[in-house]
């Protein structure tokens, strides 16, 4: 690899194992000078490696650079803070070595405790999500900023705040003990989710962005699955339907990166290992007695994921929806289990529960009653996919919308 | 929105049947029926079944066996609704699968919340 293509590789791979590790040793009131640190060590890799040449083990090169700028920093402070404050918080007398350790065993354990510390309640969940990109997935702030569709700004701003959040609070990096595991698990399954869903259904027209979203979120959800502590049956229902969600990444866009919806989909595209992965996933969530809304959602990607029986399919579709709903109302499960009614007893019978949804605000509501719609009354659903289209606020979907409207139109004159 | 309880009486329905981990089977029917109340965010809790053991003590130490001694219809079982008045619970409650059984009845009671 050519220094122009490694620097940016390491920096993905590299930036956010040393930036948890110097957290972790740093404390959580300095994160941002853990970033700087890593940053800057980035800089001086691209001048000396540009002058002297790529050292043998780039990667080694990283560490000791970052560790030695680390060590100087806690000395430089040590001293510092002895002479203002009697309380050092984490500098060590002088006979001891600041030990920052850079083994695969603690960076491993730094990322998951900082994932901990990350999805904290007590910060808004778009600034879980954008920590955990620059953080725990190495994006550079432009990359936040652009997977949110809004300026650097703004996210530093967030960042800003989230952090300052997290010192006020005094989050600890670790891992919850056993008893509170499963509860602060909870928070980070939700951030994970929301990562994931960032990519999936993001209004982002890059589409390689929005991949890797996607695979950010399934690197962290599976090395959760990697520690025995966290390797929660609920984690793994995650992890599986994130699994038959990508499994579809190919069959969704097509050439110009229009979304397909999945009705129209090439099932030849959709990837068998993802599904294979996701339904092994499945499996080791089915332990323990408690079902999360994960394991109703996985079991309906699950479903989703099969081609030779439609009916069936179907059928399992809607009670695993009715449930899910029962557990925990959301409007997106409502409008899904309601077309998931229309492939098992018709449109007719899913138009009179539709219209008790209440949802007469949300654009998928009326592109729903417009998809119920278009076999019985032509006009009745080009009304609703015009509803639809006003309300709609993502271009991607308005360019759904908007062909199905000529569609029916077309329909409509013959 | 207040919250009224749906309390299920029909005859005497013989033995429930479970699933093997030792819940409930709910048939497609209710379920479809539970699952469209839920849908309309109008499910505050499914509630509970309840079994066919059961015993009744009255004063006196006089204690009788089964809730069904003397009567046609038992409860099978309740949840809980959320909606803006009475009449509202009760269209709700015009399609519950329960009116398909011998002696099948919903009642609808309005839910007063106790402190603590």
């Amino acid at each position: 690899m050519q220094e122009k293509e490694l620097i940016p590789y390491l920096y993905r791979t590299e930036f956010r194992k040393i930036t948890a590790v110097l957290c972790r040793s740093l404390g959580i009131e300095h994160i941002s000078i853990a970033e700087d640190l890593v940053g800057d060590t980035f800089l001086l890799a691209a001048e000396t490696w540009g002058l002297k040449g790529i050292p043998q083990n780039p990667a080694a090169w990283l560490y000791t650079v970052a560790k030695n700028k680390a060590k100087d920093l806690l000395k430089r402070n040590a001293l510092f803070s002895q002479k203002i404050s009697p309380q050092i918080q984490y500098a060590t007398d002088d006979n001891h070595e600041i030990e920052i350790d850079l083994s695969v065993q603690n960076i491993q354990d730094s990322q998951l405790q900082m994932m901990f510390a990350i999805c904290y309640p007590g910060i808004p969940p778009e600034a879980q999500i954008g920590l955990s990109l620059r953080i725990l997935c190495s994006f550079s702030i432009d990359e936040i900023a652009d997977a949110f569709l809004t300026n650097k700004e703004t996210i530093n701003k967030r960042l800003y705040r989230a952090k300052e959040k997290l010192k006020q609070d005094n989050v600890k990096i670790e891992l919850p003990s056993e008893n509170e595991i499963d509860k602060r698990i909870e928070n980070v399954l939700t951030t994970l989710y929301l990562l994931f869903n960032e990519g999936y259904y993001s209004s982002n027209n890059n589409a390689v962005l929005r991949k890797d979203l996607c695979l950010e979120a399934m690197r962290l959800t599976h090395m959760l699955t990697e520690n025995e502590a966290t390797n929660k049956p609920a984690v793994n229902a995650l992890l599986a339907l994130m699994c038959f969600h990508a499994s579809r990444f190919e069959a969704r866009v097509d050439s110009n990166g229009e979304l397909i919806l999945y009705e129209d989909q090439d099932t030849s595209l959709w990837d068998n290992e993802l599904i294979l992965q996701g339904e092994r996933y499945l499996n080791r969530a089915s332990t323990g007695n408690h079902l999360s809304k994960y394991h109703w959602e996985a079991a309906i990607a699950y479903w989703h994921t099969t081609t030779n029986n439609e009916k069936q399919k179907w059928e399992k579709i809607l009670s695993l929806y009715n449930q899910l709903l029962m557990m925990e109302y959301s409007p997106i499960a409502a409008l899904n289990r309601t077309y998931a009614l229309s492939k098992v007893y018709g449109n007719e019978e899913a138009i009179i529960e539709a219209e008790k949804l209440n949802l007469d605000n949300n654009h998928l509501y009326h592109c729903l009653l417009g998809e119920l719609y278009s076999e019985i009354d032509i006009q009745k659903a080009i009304e609703h996919l015009q509803h639809a289209l006003k309300l709609s606020r993502v271009a991607a979907d308005k360019k759904v919308i908007k062909n199905k409207i000529n569609k029916l139109g077309k329909l409509k004159n013959v | 929105m207040k919250e009224f309880a749906m309390i299920y009486r029909s005859e005497p329905m013989g033995e429930i049947k479970l699933t093997a981990d030792g819940n409930l089977e709910i048939s497609k029917e209710w379920e479809n029926w539970m699952g469209g109340i839920a849908a309309q965010n109008k499910l505050v809790s499914p509630g509970m079944r309840l079994g066919n053991e059961g015993r009744t003590v009255k004063p006196g130490n006089i204690i009788t066996n089964g809730p069904y001694a003397e009567v046609k219809e038992i409860v099978g079982g309740l949840s809980i609704f959320r909606a803006e008045s009475i009449e509202e619970a009760l269209e709700m409650a015009k399609s519950c699968p329960m009116l398909n059984v011998p002696h099948g009845n919903v009642e609808i009671r309005d839910i007063i919340q106790m402190n603590g």
